[in-house]
């Protein structure tokens, strides 16, 4: 081995700690923007495989009831690939041992016992038999959260009968990913399930023989699916088609839409930051290690080695690290990634999983990783083969200082000395302080947007389950009935107050912008389900005209006053034009509100609900529930408490857990920028330090020097990261908020008091490990060294 | 001026058998050999001896920066070699005023806050300007230490010593970097020191022409004192050249 290359062994083996420091920086950069975007791109990637696999179809309906035949006009739309009619209607579940009220989705498989769209995937067991009326699968979360089998038993209200069916397999659905109740805003696996089962017993159940109430469809390559939609709603009106609509509006796909665009705005929005921060600190710390090398450099070139050489020489040790330093995050973001992918795979019930990290984003990171190691030893190298070896070899000159407006400072202030050799060292080496200011701002910055995610947890589950919905249960109910049910209701065992709700699907229409909603006709006078302006406070139903969800109406762009055309896609079936009343708050959903009485009004009926919600006394849960269970005419019951536990979890798994690693993440910014920042120090100034013992300073004293010079810029920092932060948290808003759920903007004092007190402890444990280093300095020997 | 016996004379820094080894790995070098010395009250005493006589580790001893292996040293009969880490930086603190070859200057701050960083940490000490005033830099105290020469940074640097108006001085061949003129003030400005204040002040010097301008020469050989003289007749810093 050449000397050269011997030294270079040698002094990484003498270095390796700082080394391994340097390149775990750069590891966490590349760690997080392989981390993110695997992630991401998977879990698209995946969703994308499975839609093709299983024929995921691109526009559906419902409707009452339609015969077979019609699918054929249906198959010869233009732009239209394959068509399938099915049966699917809403059934009560008797499950053994649970006493709430469960229900389920029935989906009619095709005689031929194979679907054509939406191909559920077998996960154990097989699909029923044709022919055999008591199988039936059923979807593998739903059995998973109840401790189905296949060959278990359980009994159904299948359209007012009570039916005894045998489960044959356990599946998954694309068409189901996220799988939420009528009437419930979150997925409950316990509550709410999917059944499939042969066409001619769903058909048979529901009087719909030779029919089908449920449409889906694929499109030919490159057509376009409005004219689709437009044609099916022609061509269904008559059979009681509530409008067709296509994958943005199918709601399982919107939801995992909406998981997809947050995880991407995690993505996007904070790893340049992490990369950024790192690049800077290693080019700093790197910078430093070579100009602490001076000396050998002057050495070098004064026996004969050429600046190339030199330069090679330093570029190879640098680029080892930088190696290193990607090796390790190229490593540990595909294994956390993959990790991570697996949690929301599970969550959003993938059967299978593709992960892919994209090869651009090993390339980017490696890239820049290994870029931003060879400019920071660069910028020294260069500097210091420039110089003449004899003047290399010596030390460095003294650094200049001068007065300034430092002294006036000083003067007025009666600073200590101490305190003037820290601020002289700040205003003396701005760079140096400035990648320790961006770094520990950085740090708190992404702190605070980490712990907004909690902040805009809490508002949401503040304004939903606290202030918008005060109801302990709803029921949803097979049809539409007369609004005296409100009093069956408050018959009911335990029941304290009712408000019958009538929903129905409308498309709102303004100009050339149209949208798919869901109507809901409340009583006058509320109490349990309310509005909230943006403020958040009550406010009261407006006796006529339309109230809308504030991301509604920038969709359609109308706003309080503005007239709205809303075509109702279910009877009275009429279309009214009707201004807007008031646009309001939202966190989750976006629906469009209206009187009870003056939809009935304008529909010339007596008022009708199909979903009631109710206020009850806890005491008398179990007999309501044994009720609910026994009334045909009920079609499902949600629990507010269970919504709420589902909401939280639903939250915790995804948001919490990148959450969690980026706040992680965070703290090793302000680590690593400001260790590092102390080590430099004190391997500069020991000798300045050895000086201050000498003149008989005690440990502390002198520690003060150190310590305090980087927690004075932590300080400074904090302000500047807090800034930063709240413009992250405004990224992060926008680009969390969905069609599902509206992320608030604000941000809590306590957020910004956690991230500063984090960041300050984290900055100060820094700070003093580097202290005991310099506890442990002989002063003897760090005088003998010559300034 | 030596005009009273030494043992009528008060006591000051008191070594007996000191001994000092350095350890490195398997290899021990016994830098100091047992030295019995003692440095009385306003008296000024110079170190001569080649390098690795032991010099240095002596005077680093004497001055609490370092602890000698074995032996004991005591400070107006407190026992010094049974002080912990702190207790030996509160001797420093109080009593010592230490210049070495280098000067080992804040670079950051100016001449007179270089003073201060002591004065401010020390109980009845003089003001930094009447430090400087001592030794002739009154008018150069707003300067940094890398706007100033040589000789005037080694002044600086005995201000700084001597502003805690400590009862020991000492100088660690505190011309060991200047030519003969420079080095000439400094030596008067120690000279001043010791004759204005009363310090007692020790002297580590290479160069056999300043030990004249002591009261006691001790020279050093091989880790131990080779022998002693008294100087019957102090020259003045002036009168020295080399």
């Amino acid at each position: 081995m050449r000397a050269l290359d011997l030294k270079l062994v040698r002094d990484l083996r003498h270095i390796w700690i700082q080394s391994l420091a340097i390149a775990l920086v750069l590891a966490c950069g590349v760690m997080v923007l392989i981390l993110s975007s695997g992630t991401q791109r998977s879990l698209s990637e995946t969703r994308e495989a499975y839609y093709e696999r299983n024929r995921f179809a691109d526009v559906f309906a419902s409707l009452t009831r339609a015969p077979r035949s019609l699918l054929d006009d249906i198959a010869r739309i233009d732009g239209v690939a394959r068509v399938e009619g099915r049966v699917v209607f809403t059934a009560m579940v008797n499950l053994e041992g649970m006493t709430e009220p469960a229900s389920a989705r029935v989906i009619s498989l095709p005689q031929t016992g194979r679907a054509i769209l939406n191909v559920p995937e077998v996960r154990q067991g097989r699909l029923p038999e044709p022919g055999h009326a008591s199988e039936v699968a059923i979807s593998e979360p739903f059995a998973q959260a109840n401790g189905l089998e296949p060959g278990d038993h359980f009994r159904a209200v299948l359209n007012g009968r009570l039916k005894e069916l045998v489960v044959t397999g356990l599946v998954l659905s694309p068409e189901y990913i996220y799988t939420i109740g009528a009437g419930a805003m979150m997925p409950d696996d316990r509550h709410f399930g999917l059944i499939w089962m042969g066409e001619s017993a769903a058909a048979a159940a529901t009087d719909l023989e030779g029919a089908f109430n449920d449409l889906s469809l694929t499109l030919s390559r490159g057509a376009d699916e409005r004219p689709v939609i437009a044609a099916i709603d022609r061509i269904l009106a008559p059979y009681g088609g509530t409008g067709a609509f296509g994958r943005d509006r199918q709601a399982s796909n919107v939801f995992i839409d909406g998981e997809l665009k947050q995880l991407g705005a995690m993505a996007t929005v904070l790893p340049p930051i992490f990369l950024i921060v790192s690049a800077f600190l290693v080019n700093m710390v790197l910078g430093r290690l070579v100009a602490l090398d001076r000396a050998q450099i002057g050495l070098f070139k004064a026996v004969g080695y050429s600046t190339r050489a030199i330069a090679v020489h330093y570029l190879k040790m640098t680029i080892g690290i930088g190696i290193a330093g990607v090796a390790i995050g190229w490593l540990s973001g595909w294994w956390l990634g993959h990790e991570l992918t697996k949690i929301y795979a599970d969550f959003f019930r993938f059967p299978w999983l593709i992960y892919r990290p994209g090869a651009g984003s090993l390339v980017i990171s490696g890239v820049l990783g290994i870029g931003c190691v060879v400019l920071g030893a660069l910028r020294a190298v260069l500097s210091t083969v420039r110089l003449a070896p004899t003047v290399a070899m010596q030390p460095p000159a003294p650094p200049v200082f001068q007065r300034g407006w430092l002294d006036g400072v000083s003067l007025a202030l009666r600073l200590r000395q101490t305190t003037m050799m820290i601020l002289r060292s700040i205003v003396r080496w701005p760079g140096r302080a400035a990648v320790t200011l961006f770094g520990v701002s950085g740090s708190v910055a992404v702190l605070v947007a980490s712990f907004f995610t909690f902040d805009a947890i809490d508002i949401i589950m503040l304004e939903i389950f606290e202030h918008a919905n005060r109801q302990d249960a709803t029921l949803t109910l097979t049809s539409a009935v007369n609004a005296r049910a409100e009093q069956d209701a408050l018959a009911l065992p335990g029941v304290l107050s009712a408000e019958g709700i009538f929903a129905v699907p409308v498309r709102l229409i303004n100009g050339t912008r149209s949208r798919l909603v869901s109507l809901q006709g409340r009583p006058p006078e509320a109490r349990l389900a309310v509005l909230l302006d943006e403020k958040g406070e009550t406010v009261a139903m407006p006796s006529s005209g339309i109230v809308l969800a504030e991301g509604l109406a920038d969709w359609l762009d109308v706003g309080a006053g503005d007239p709205l055309r809303v075509e109702v896609l279910s009877p009275p079936r009429e279309t009214w034009d009707i201004p807007v009343s008031a646009v309001i708050r939202q966190s989750l959903g976006q629906d469009a509100f209206i009187d009870r009485d003056a939809f009935f009004r304008l529909a010339r009926q007596a008022p009708q609900v199909n979903m009631i919600h109710l206020a009850i006394d806890r005491n008398a849960l179990t007999e309501l529930e044994a009720r609910v269970q026994e009334t045909p005419a009920i079609a499902g019951f949600t629990l507010w408490t269970n919504v709420q536990k589902e909401f939280e979890t639903t939250l915790n798994e995804s948001l919490v857990t990148m959450t969690i690693i980026f706040a992680a993440l965070g703290m090793l910014i302000t680590i690593g920028v400001v260790y590092n920042a102390a080590r430099i120090q004190l391997a500069e100034r020991a000798h300045e330090l050895a000086s201050l013992r000498v003149l008989g300073f005690r440990r502390g004293e002198v520690g003060y020097v150190l310590v305090a010079e980087q927690m004075l810029l932590t300080l400074i920092a904090i302000p500047a990261g807090w800034l930063g932060g709240y413009a992250l948290c405004a990224l992060m808003a926008q680009g969390f908020s969905t069609e599902v759920v509206s992320i608030p903007l604000v941000v809590t004092q306590r957020t910004f008091a956690a991230a500063a007190l984090i960041v300050i402890f984290t900055a100060l444990t820094s700070a003093l490990l580097v202290r005991r280093r310099l506890d442990r300095i002989d002063i003897v020997s760090a005088l003998k060294q010559k300034e | 001026m030596m005009s009273e016996t030494q043992s009528s004379r008060v006591e000051v820094l008191k070594a007996v058998g000191i001994t000092k080894v350095y350890r490195s790995g398997t290899v021990a070098v016994d830098a100091l050999k047992g030295v019995d010395l003692a440095l009385y009250e306003r008296e000024i005493v110079a170190l001569l001896g080649a390098s690795g006589s032991g010099k240095s580790t002596l005077l680093n001893i004497l001055g609490g920066l370092d602890l000698p292996t074995d032996g004991r040293l005591f400070y107006r009969g407190r026992e010094l070699s049974a002080l912990s880490d702190a207790g030996l930086t509160e001797f420093r603190r109080r009593h010592v005023g230490f210049v070495f070859q280098f000067y080992n200057l804040v670079p950051s701050l100016t001449a007179r806050e270089n003073v201060a960083l002591v004065t401010e940490i020390a109980e009845d000490a003089m003001t930094p300007e009447e430090a400087l005033d001592r030794v002739g830099l009154a008018s150069r105290m707003d300067h940094f230490p890398a706007e100033l020469s040589g000789g005037e940074q080694q002044r600086v640097a005995i201000a700084r010593a001597i502003a805690k108006r400590p009862d020991i001085l000492l100088c660690d061949e505190p011309t060991g970097a200047l030519d003969s003129k420079t080095g000439v003030t400094v030596l008067e400005a120690i000279v001043e020191v010791n004759r204005t204040l009363g310090t007692t002040t020790a002297l580590i010097t290479h160069n056999v022409a300043i030990r004249r301008i002591a009261d006691r020469v001790i020279y050093m050989a091989d880790g131990e004192i080779a022998r002693a003289e008294e100087n019957a007749d102090r020259l003045a810093p002036a009168e020295v050249s080399w």
